[in-house]
């Protein structure tokens, strides 16, 4: 049976640098089914060390977490990459750390920290998490698909580190399976600005940074499940399911 | 003045459009966001950037630039060879970093405007 589902697919922990303290697996958790959220995915920048712990809290509760990771591509583009299984995002995060250079500044960027179920740190990510890979775009998405993954563009509108900033235009090949747009714009004005993505699925996310972000902007989709494939064929409006664009 | 002359100056590699470079050069602009390119640079300007994704020959196409110079070691990815290749669009390169290539050619373009400007 289909239904609506409230999803919200890009939010960051305490893992990410610029990610608030209090945004630790438990909290997250918490708000996102207070906010009554049916589906989120934990993207952290380049990263994905707390994204097992979410999953373990999700365990029995009224929400679905799909492990994800918010990639920098070389052009510094920043991308989604969601998966249903916790193995193919550590698939992905070797290739991502292989072309990841740097050190973290902590005085500088802000503290990259690992917080498991019981709230306790478990570490520090030392990498520069903020950075970009070398990997280029293309070839970035063609890995998550080949992982099973779904590649969506972030904040497509902000005017940095988005695929507009950065290159300018979409081009109509570039196989992202939806573009995101960020809590700045509505649907409605996002369809009238960019008339020439008419052909791409949008969605709607937070990219939660603090707690009091969470459940500020969501998508509601028509789905059967939660899970990849379900998501794949609402970005694709097929069999019923469908992103509800809403305003 | 020409791409071929900044070509020699500079001593560029040329990887495209290499019977385009008489083409006049009026103006130059430097930045690897196309967003802002595509909204500030203008025609007839030589671009430089660090950016290699195939978007660079579009933005210069529709831009009418004169062409494009890659610094800093950096090289055209293979599908944005192909398509300069294709469109013909002048790409160069360069191991000079973006500031000291812009640095050059500002030069260049200044004291050929001067020597117009004030012939002898």
């Amino acid at each position: 049976m289909l239904r609506a589902f409230r999803c919200d697919l890009h939010i960051h922990t305490c893992l990410s640098p610029c990610g608030d303290l209090d945004m630790y697996p438990r909290t997250l958790i918490e708000k996102s089914i207070t906010e009554k959220l049916d589906v989120i995915a934990v993207c952290d920048h380049n990263a994905s060390e707390n994204v097992e712990y979410v999953l373990t809290l999700a365990k029995g509760r009224p929400i679905t977490v799909l492990p994800g990771m918010e990639v920098s591509s070389l052009e510094e583009v920043h991308a989604l990459a969601l998966f249903d299984d916790l193995r193919d995002l550590i698939k992905l995060q070797t290739i991502v750390y292989e072309h990841l250079p740097g050190k973290n500044r902590e005085d500088i960027f802000g503290p990259q920290v690992i917080v498991n179920e019981r709230d306790e740190v478990e570490g520090m990510n030392e990498r520069l998490l903020i950075g970009a890979t070398d990997v280029p775009l293309r070839d970035l998405i063609n890995e998550i698909h080949a992982l099973g993954g779904l590649a969506i563009a972030s904040h497509i509108d902000r005017p940095s580190y988005s695929i507009l900033s950065q290159l300018g235009f979409i081009d109509p090949e570039t196989p992202f399976d939806a573009l995101e747009i960020s809590a700045a714009i509505g649907m409605k004005q996002a369809r009238r600005q960019y008339p020439e993505l008419s052909a791409y699925t949008f969605i709607k996310s937070s990219d939660a940074h603090f707690i009091r972000d969470i459940g500020r902007e969501f998508s509601t989709m028509i789905l059967q499940t939660a899970n990849i494939h379900e998501l794949k064929l609402a970005f694709e409006k097929r069999e019923g399911r469908h992103v509800v664009e809403g305003d | 003045m020409n791409i071929e002359t900044i070509v020699k100056c500079l001593d560029l590699n040329v990887f495209s459009g290499f019977d385009r470079l008489k083409t006049e050069v009026l103006d130059g602009y430097t930045g690897d966001l196309l967003s802002d390119v595509m909204a500030n640079s203008k025609e007839g300007d030589i671009w430089m950037t660090r950016q290699v994704h195939q978007n660079i020959i579009a933005v210069a196409s529709l831009k009418d630039h004169a062409g494009i110079i890659l610094v800093h070691g950096a090289e055209p990815a293979k599908d944005t060879l192909e398509k300069a290749l294709r469109e013909n669009i002048p790409v160069m390169g360069t191991n000079l970093s973006g500031f000291e290539a812009a640095g050059r050619i500002y030069n260049i373009l200044k004291e050929k405007k001067d020597a117009t400007a004030t012939p002898p």
